[in-house]
């Protein structure tokens, strides 16, 4: 199990450093090199994440380096299907290295497998978490997004027509897939809030507690809404939306992380 | 025997002499025949196009063919051989193999990397093709120079990225829209370098052209042409909030749209992005609409800054298709030798003591008790039969003169001596 563990993350890390050899020379083989060594990690990694599974019987989200390690894959899924219908061009660049570095950081957390309290075992553990990461990795995914319009914006506007100019996709595909993105994301966020505050009625008695990390995915939620808002009723797409994908992803991290590892939460890992 | 090219192009000879040499699909015809009747001219190509003339000629004793080729070229296009002379450059084989290589590649061209000359040489190689003045030496060397610039086209850059106004116009189009097809594009003004941009960006289909013009008779006969649609020259800043791709080029001595307009358009379109080319010169747009979000707003030096820094790019990968040119000419000239009396019987030789060793060795092995006696007298055999076999085409390669090259060609290809199937 270890070892699927240490396979993926050293195939992220030679497709990262691929990713970015990649953004400065542009080679097309690389590019493939690349999502050959992204495939064979992720797939290591679904093992992994389901060995965890068997032997802890249940969602590997119970500790931080499960949840850092589920948050990656997660990462990965939505990459494979953005590349899949879309076919970005190095989009990779702007993902992998970032999975890569989740990925460590998932490494040097302890490892063993935890129980979970009895009373918080059942489906809605499934149905929350997974919706929960799946709509912050849609966010990770825009956020590489929105840093590679901003790049391409600024080459454009400055009239800086360089290799990296040429080698970007085109202005409007990349705000394109940025809203997309966020329409996933938005409605997978608000499925979680409202599966955890059922779920949490159920355990704990109350819809919502003020919990910090409730606080923060609210606080998540609604940068998000604003953002939604913005673009359809104001037209604040492009760059204004590229840079508050960046931002929103900082407020989603924080959630993740700085919840757990600063503030005392009931979603925290004991 | 040599292959010769003459030739003039856009930096030897001005367009006038140019013109006057220049041959067209009847002349091209007859010039072919004239040439072949000159003696010692076994082969000929004529490829003529606006920048370039140039023959290429497969012959007896180069020098003096060349003479009568010039002497040709100025008879039949009534220039004095001195005026024709200045203008003339004259290649001999390596280098008139790698002068064609390089033509067919584009590198010679006054644009360097355009695609079209290739099409152009090959079109002059099926001429001669279906009149019959090309022959071994020349069909090899087209087909080969066709190659070189396939090769030179996919593993250099030296096509890619617009090197004129029009094209890189459309390029940075695509990198904003990604595609044009639900694109509307206004054209504000008119004028030469404005309108062969707007039909570029036309040719790749937007959905709809909008023409405005000071005179609306001009704008309905431009809108006409780009089959779009004209309108008052006053209404345009209300069709700016539609417009997605603007050229403009109004003879406007001040600004036609200020930066305080366009952030009130900007508001009116939703922020939809816009792109804007101003080629007016003077400018006719407030350059500080650049900085408004979703608005790209290029000047015409903007435009050539764009075309020059294609241009170096292009110019470091002709460095590379020279490499890839002189490999070509090596292994052209390889072959070219190969043509020669001598190498052609060596390698007959060579092949048929091929031949002989190996069956001896099969049947010695075959036959093991043999007496040493008779292994000498089955030897001699084969030896006999071998001699006897290739001796007559030997003879007849070393006797032959005229028909040198093609009886050469004939025994290599008889005896599959090339190595290679292209030669045919």
């Amino acid at each position: 199990m270890v070892i699927t563990f240490e396979l993926a993350l050293s195939f992220y890390f030679a497709a990262a450093i691929l990713a970015i050899v990649e953004l400065v020379v542009g080679i097309p083989t690389i590019s493939k090199a690349m999502k050959v060594l992204i495939v064979a990690g992720f797939v290591l990694h679904t093992v992994n994440v389901f060995m965890r599974y068997v032997l802890g019987g249940q969602l590997p989200v119970t500790s931080l380096h499960e949840a850092v390690s589920f948050f990656t894959w997660s990462i990965v899924l939505i990459f494979f299907i953005i590349e899949l219908k879309y076919e970005v061009s190095l989009l990779g660049s702007f993902v992998m290295p970032g999975v890569f570095v989740l990925m460590l950081s998932s490494s040097v957390l302890p490892r063993q497998i935890k129980p979970i309290a009895p009373t918080l075992q059942n489906y809605w553990l499934w149905v929350h978490t997974t919706l929960a990461f799946w709509g912050d990795a849609a966010f990770a995914v825009a956020c590489g997004i929105g840093v590679m319009y901003l790049l391409q914006e600024h080459f454009v506007k400055s009239k800086r027509l360089g290799g990296l100019y040429r080698r970007l996709p085109s202005l409007q595909i990349l705000d394109e897939i940025n809203y997309r993105l966020l329409t996933i994301g938005f409605p997978l966020l608000t499925l979680a809030i409202l599966t955890g505050a059922i779920w949490a009625e159920g355990v704990w008695g109350s819809f919502w507690r003020w919990d910090p990390k409730e606080v923060w995915s609210l606080i998540t939620w609604l940068f998000y809404a604003a953002v939604l808002h913005v673009r359809i009723h104001s037209g604040w797409h492009g760059k204004k939306s590229a840079i508050l994908s960046v931002i929103g992803f900082t407020a989603v991290l924080f959630t993740f992380f700085g919840v757990n590892l600063l503030l005392k939460s009931l979603h925290g890992f004991q | 025997m040599n292959i010769i090219v003459i030739g003039l192009n856009h930096r030897t000879a001005d367009v006038e002499i140019r013109e006057k040499l220049a041959f067209n699909a009847e002349t091209i015809v007859v010039g072919l025949s004239r040439l072949m009747d000159l003696p010692g001219v076994s082969e000929a190509i004529i490829l003529s196009t606006c920048n370039r003339v140039e023959l290429y000629v497969y012959a007896d004793n180069g020098v003096a063919v060349t003479e009568r080729i010039k002497d040709f070229l100025s008879g039949f296009h009534s220039l004095e051989r001195s005026r024709l002379d200045k203008a003339l450059y004259v290649y001999y084989d390596d280098d008139g193999v790698k002068h064609i290589f390089r033509v067919a590649s584009s590198l010679d061209s006054m644009v360097l990397g355009e695609p079209q000359i290739l099409g152009q040489l090959k079109n002059s190689f099926d001429l001669s093709l279906s009149h019959k003045t090309s022959g071994i030496i020349l069909n090899r060397l087209m087909k080969k120079a066709i190659s070189v610039a396939k090769r030179v086209r996919t593993q250099t850059r030296i096509a890619e990225n617009a090197v004129s106004i029009g094209y890189a116009a459309v390029e940075l189009s695509r990198k904003i829209f990604n595609n044009l097809d639900n694109k509307v594009f206004m054209l504000l003004g008119a004028g030469d370098m404005a309108e062969l941009a707007a039909r570029h960006l036309t040719n790749c289909g937007v959905k709809e052209v909008v023409v405005a013009n000071r005179t609306y008779e001009r704008g309905c006969a431009l809108a006409k042409e780009f089959s779009g649609r004209a309108i008052q020259f006053s209404d345009f800043k209300k069709e700016l909030v539609n417009a997605d791709i603007v050229i403009c080029s109004t003879g406007a001595s001040n600004y036609v749209i200020t930066h305080h307009e366009m952030e009130r358009i900007m508001k009116d379109r939703r922020l939809r992005s816009v792109f804007i080319i101003d080629i007016s010169v003077p400018r006719n747009i407030d350059p500080d609409i650049n900085k408004i979000d979703n608005v790209y707003l290029y000047d015409i030096d903007d435009l050539q800054g764009v075309v020059d820094t294609n241009m170096n790019e292009r110019q470091k990968e002709a460095i590379k298709a020279t490499n890839i040119i002189d490999e070509d000419v090596e292994s052209f000239n390889k072959w070219l030798h190969s043509l020669d009396t001598v190498p052609t019987i060596v390698a007959l030789r060579e092949m048929a003591d091929e031949i002989k060793k190996d069956e001896l060795t099969k049947l010695f092995n075959r036959l093991n008790n043999i007496e040493e006696k008779d292994r000498k007298s089955i030897e001699i055999m084969a030896n006999t039969l071998v001699n006897k076999l290739i001796h007559p085409p030997t003879v007849a390669l070393k006797e032959s003169a005229e028909d040198k090259d093609t009886l050469i060609s004939t025994v290599r290809r008889l005896y599959g001596l090339n190595g290679d199937r292209g030669d045919r």
